[in-house]
């Protein structure tokens, strides 16, 4: 069976920092795997990298089947099926709600404006978001910014999502909503790699966990095995310290 | 610029300058703080009104009592002369006006063009980068009185075939040349403003390169510019009496004649003020645009 996704040999730097020193990852269809890690242990990186935003130095990254990263893919056609989701939204702020999401169909799977719009405001009213079609992102809180732009990337109707820390920029109370579309997702089989601080979320919706340390992966497993008894010393340490900042 | 008007162009202006784009038109905040010091309790008003109506008077009142006032009114605010020679000036400036809208309308075009070219990505654009800079370089370093003269007499002179003979074609494609130059900087600006995590969210969705400066960039930058842009149209409008040195016979022409006719500079001030009188409301139009802009955006209610 063709994996979602095949990562071998994954390195990355910017300039002399290795951000990624070989990272090999394999997902499943369905599958939701959630990257744990410190700040700066390069799991924003490597979600960069799979939606080719970065190039790459070594390795390979393979999406159903067809290797992404070798010379002469299209670009633009692989983005499409790979759909990503920000920290800091980047929703664009010249543009109602409902044009955000419509933007892409429209433009690049070349659906009309009709059928754009018409598929876009079903997606956004399953997510309880119809009534601020016409709103403009500034107008909406933090939590329902970063729903607008998880429905924009779904518009595409993607193969994978990455989610790349996507509520640290949000005040605690508006985490919850956030979570709770990802879990829909999760539930309905999205195939879905999220970075996250968010330990109870990552134990309750990943079916793997996988903890990022300098550049690797140090250890994966379910989440139970990583976060009732983790074998490396560092995950045990990184856990320690989540805990005593009340993050678990 | 000729005129020594216009800003530098890679000035960013924040929208919305220093008025707050969410009070309702007209609660400008700016005027306060020149009435009252930005203290606008009702006596602080009034000891403002004051002291500006007794400084202004007396200057009015030294200006008029001093010595050569009589020759100087004669001479410069001439009311005969200014009703005789203000009709025959505004005739001609439709000529001015029609110089510099189409000049306007060109300059917005190839400036896009210079700037998008400019802001091009990768190895293969350096020379398409390098003409767009040598471009604003050159054009920025040369009065536009020198172009407008090279174009005017210059090309014409060369007797070529399909080159033509028309002053207006000439004065045109010099003013479009040389502020397009200052535009394209303006607009550079504007694109560079736009935070890359824009661009990043517009490809990630696999818009292309064009797409995303098309629909992502672009729109946001010319938003943000429309004030500087401004500024260069003034100077540009203004330049437009430059053309008067190839004996186009537009605004300023015409009131050097009057002016050397009847030995009375009134024609010069009363040109004078048709050129306050279009820039005036002009500045006033983008201060309600700008505002328009950010009310739609984003309302007081935002969280």
């Amino acid at each position: 069976m063709t994996r979602a996704v095949d990562i071998q040999g994954l390195h990355k730097s910017f300039g002399d920092l290795e951000v990624l020193k070989g990272i090999d990852l394999a997902v499943d269809s369905h599958e939701v795997i959630c990257l744990i890690g410190a700040s700066g242990s390069g799991k924003s990186t490597l979600l960069r990298c799979i939606n080719l935003l970065e190039p790459i130095d070594a390795g390979s990254i393979t999406i159903a089947g067809e290797e992404i990263t070798r010379r002469g893919v299209n670009v633009d056609d692989t983005r499409r099926k790979i759909g990503i989701v920000f920290q800091a939204f980047n929703l664009f702020p010249h543009m109602t709600v409902l044009h955000n999401v419509t933007l892409a169909p429209h433009e690049v799977l070349k659906a009309s404006k009709r059928d754009a719009e018409r598929d876009s405001t079903a997606l956004l009213e399953r997510f309880g978001l119809s009534d601020k079609a016409s709103d403009y992102p500034d107008r909406l809180s933090g939590g329902q910014q970063q729903r607008v732009a998880i429905v924009r990337a779904l518009a595409m109707r993607p193969e994978i999502l990455l989610l790349d820390e996507v509520t640290s920029a949000l005040d605690p109370v508006l985490v919850a909503e956030v979570l709770d579309q990802i879990r829909e997702l999760a539930e309905q089989g999205m195939t879905m790699i999220i970075a996250t601080h968010e330990m109870g979320f990552a134990r309750d919706v990943a079916n793997r966990v996988c903890f990022l340390h300098e550049g690797q992966i140090l250890e994966e497993g379910s989440p139970e095995q990583i976060f009732s008894e983790p074998e490396q010393e560092e995950t045990r340490l990184f856990l320690d310290r989540i805990i005593a900042a009340g993050r678990m | 610029m000729a005129s020594g008007s216009g800003p530098s162009p890679n000035v960013y202006f924040p929208p919305g300058g220093d008025s707050d784009p969410r009070l309702p038109p007209g609660s400008d905040s700016r005027w306060p703080k020149i009435l009252g010091g930005g203290d606008s309790s009702a006596r602080n008003v009034w000891i403002a009104v004051g002291s500006t109506v007794i400084f202004f008077g007396l200057i009015a009142v030294i200006v008029v009592r001093s010595p050569g006032w009589p020759e100087i009114k004669d001479s410069f605010f001439n009311g005969a002369e200014f009703r005789s020679s203000f009709p025959v000036i505004l005739e001609k400036f439709v000529r001015n006006i029609f110089i510099f809208c189409v000049a306007e309308v060109l300059v917005l075009i190839l400036a896009l063009i210079i700037a998008v070219l400019r802001s091009l990505p990768g190895p293969v654009f350096t020379p398409l980068r390098i003409m767009a800079a040598a471009y604003t370089d050159l054009f920025r370093g040369v009065p536009t009185i020198l172009v407008i003269l090279l174009l005017g007499f210059g090309m014409p002179a060369l007797d070529l075939q399909g080159i033509p003979d028309n002053d207006y074609v000439w004065a045109i494609m010099a003013l479009t040349l040389v502020y397009s130059a200052y535009v394209a900087e303006v607009y550079r600006a504007g694109i560079q403003s736009v935070h890359p995590s824009q661009v990043a969210a517009a490809r990630s969705l696999g818009l292309s390169r064009w797409q995303s400066m098309r629909h992502v960039v672009l729109p946001q930058a010319v938003r943000r510019v429309i004030p500087p842009l401004l500024n260069d149209f003034i100077g540009l409008q203004k330049d437009s009496a430059l053309v008067y040195v190839l004996g186009v016979v537009e605004a300023l022409n015409k009131a050097t004649i009057i002016q050397q006719g009847d030995f009375n500079f009134t024609p010069l001030v009363a040109l004078s003020l048709i050129f306050i009188a279009i820039t005036i409301p002009q500045a006033r139009f983008v201060d309600w645009l700008i505002a328009r802009d950010q009310r739609k955006r984003q309302s007081s209610a935002a969280v």
